[in-house]
């Protein structure tokens, strides 16, 4: 276990180095963030002059390696736009990404497991119907536009709840029930196949066979079972929730990661953008690795290996 | 091909994903020939004019309504699953050719081909998806060939595991031993013997791939990073109808069920065909 578990923490470090050389050498083609920053008319040696303050004019390679070890020590440079730690900018809007990320993959995660076991517990009925038209429905509907379309019903029409921006609960439902959306249609439609499959197993037929409880089988041989697919499920969501973020936070006007992200490409903010992408990537490999070890508690055959 | 004809007559929901996303591509297709209203030059005397069934047939008719600048919103869309379509299956075949061939190239060889391209497919998968189109397409810039490499770029490493694991198994089989035995080279084994192999998953992978990346694509437009206007694209009209919501519904309301419908069947169909090529569930049917 011990072995498994070192692997794994160094697949995340090469990955996360990845991502991190990834976005230095691409946000350096997005332009020179010199000439956006220098007052409208200055000159070349202001520009200059800029350029060397910020560290710009160094060949490319000793720039990337000095970020590099900067990083190491949580250093990621001072933002373009703020002026201060792009650490700390990004850090500040994280309780916001977290705080809806969290509350729709919960949420969504409840309704996605109790639709999907009623799908697949009564299948052929007309709530397995609906469960699947819902599901599809939920799937094929962008997450934006659905946030729109909230908006447009409760905001506009019914003007119950607030267009966007936070600082009340009432801000969470919105942004949060799009989010839940997505995230629970797709837990349930995987749910539903995967708990078809294992009820066709032999095992499930043998411990029906030797007079188990309905209880017992479906609690200890199946669910068990279906659930490792949906683990990993949460896995690859909860990633995409925090990627998926840049383009909710826009639509509900949410101070959060993926807006500062956007708005730091659109600067050319490297720090930011640097400090952000990484750490998002970070969080999502961790969440990983967790998903990874989650398996081994629930597949012991995974835990050999 | 029969049999699968068949087979899809009788599937409701397959069929149902077929037909609609054959009349997108017609549309697509037609767009120019079906005597719509210009989908760009705008019309300051009809601007936000609510959709209308009336007289649906004449030449000033707006059955979806006009959007801000006067400009018709069914020709717009009609214009715009253009764009849509032709970067959405564009990504597909180039993401789907680099990614089956990596996945073959992987799986055939092993050894330290398949450890650095799996490691590479582990970096990509640490890094959200739509942050890194974000940025490349910033970095790059906003035309149709990058959107279709940028988008490719987030699909390649779906083929690539599937694929290798697919071949991981293949290679093993007498018939490749086979042709290796009577001294087929490399390439005519990977191309001749496995790629027709493995061309059911890779095809499987492609429809469901089709619908995220038209998604993707329609949020890279909505965040203003998609073809550039005046092109009409289904992103950017939900970006700028956002706008008047308050007083015109209909501008936010149609481009976005377009994406829907058009998600919505090549999903069924993706996930019709899944079915359809698994004999495992088959047999369970």
């Amino acid at each position: 276990m011990t072995r498994y578990l070192m692997t794994k923490l160094i697949e995340a470090f090469i990955a996360i180095w990845g991502v991190v050389t990834i976005v230095f050498f691409v946000s350096r083609i997005l332009g020179d963030p010199a000439v956006l920053l220098v007052p409208v008319g200055a000159g070349q040696q202001e520009i200059d002059n800029l350029r060397a303050a910020l560290g710009l004019d160094r060949p490319l390679l000793e720039q990337y390696f000095q970020s590099l070890l900067s990083m190491l020590k949580g250093d990621f440079g001072i933002s373009f736009q703020h002026t201060r730690p792009a650490l700390d900018v990004v850090l500040e809007r994280m309780p916001a990404t977290a705080s809806l990320a969290g509350l729709a993959l919960l949420f969504g995660t409840l309704i996605g497991v109790a639709a999907g076991a009623i799908a697949a517990l009564m299948r052929g009925t007309v709530a397995e119907l609906i469960v699947m038209v819902a599901a599809l429905l939920g799937q094929a509907t962008p997450t934006f536009w659905l946030g729109i379309m909230l908006i447009l019903l409760f905001s506009v029409e019914l003007g119950l709840l607030p267009t966007g921006g936070s600082g009340t609960w009432l801000h969470y439902i919105l942004p949060g029930l799009t989010l839940s959306v997505f995230v629970s249609a797709s837990i349930a439609r995987l749910l539903r196949s995967s708990l078809l499959d294992i009820m066709r197993e032999d095992y499930v037929r043998t411990a029906r066979a030797k007079g188990l409880m309905p209880r017992t089988v479906f609690f200890w041989h199946i669910a068990r079972n279906a659930l490792i697919p949906v683990v990993t499920m949460i896995g690859i969501i909860a990633g995409e929730l925090l990627g998926g973020s840049v383009v909710i936070e826009t639509v509900f006007a949410w101070p959060g990661v993926g807006r500062v992200i956007v708005q730091g490409i659109q600067a050319q903010d490297f720090p930011v953008i640097q400090a952000g992408v990484t750490l998002v990537a970070a969080i999502f490999v961790f969440v990983n690795l967790l998903v990874d070890l989650l398996y081994g508690v629930l597949d012991p055959r995974i835990r050999r290996g | 091909m029969k049999s699968f004809l068949s087979a899809l007559l009788r599937s409701r929901a397959g069929l149902f994903g077929f037909v609609l996303v054959m009349l997108f591509v017609a549309g697509a297709i037609l767009a120019p020939y079906l005597g719509l209203a210009s989908p760009i030059r705008s019309s300051l005397t009809s601007r936000m004019v609510a959709p209308t069934w009336t007289g649906l047939f004449s030449p000033g008719a707006h059955p979806l309504g006009t959007d801000e600048l006067g400009r018709d919103i069914l020709s717009r869309i009609l214009y715009g699953s253009r764009t849509t379509l032709l970067i959405a299956a564009g990504a597909v075949i180039l993401g789907g050719a680099v990614g089956t061939l990596l996945g073959i190239v992987a799986g055939y060889y092993r050894g330290i081909v398949d450890r650095i391209l799996m490691r590479v497919v582990d970096i990509q998968l640490a890094l959200p998806l739509m942050l890194l189109a974000l940025l490349v397409v910033a970095a790059v810039g906003a035309s149709t060939q990058n959107l279709v490499i940028v988008l490719a770029l987030t699909s390649w490493l779906r083929y690539a595991r599937i694929i290798r694991g697919q071949v991981l198994a293949l290679r093993e089989r007498e018939f490749i031993l086979s042709a290796h035995a009577i001294g087929a080279g490399t390439w005519r084994i990977m191309i001749k013997h496995l790629l027709p192999n493995v061309m059911t998953p890779v095809l499987v992978i492609a429809t469901l791939e089709l619908a995220r990346i038209i998604i993707m694509d329609a949020a890279l437009s909505f965040l203003g990073l998609g073809v550039q206007p005046p092109s009409p694209s289904w992103g950017r009209m939900l970006a700028d109808g956002r706008v008047y919501i308050t007083t015109a519904w209909w501008i936010v309301t149609f481009p976005g069920l377009a994406i829907l419908l058009t998600v919505l069947s090549v999903n069924l169909l993706g996930d019709w065909l899944r079915d359809y090529f698994d004999p495992k569930l088959r047999t369970a049917r």
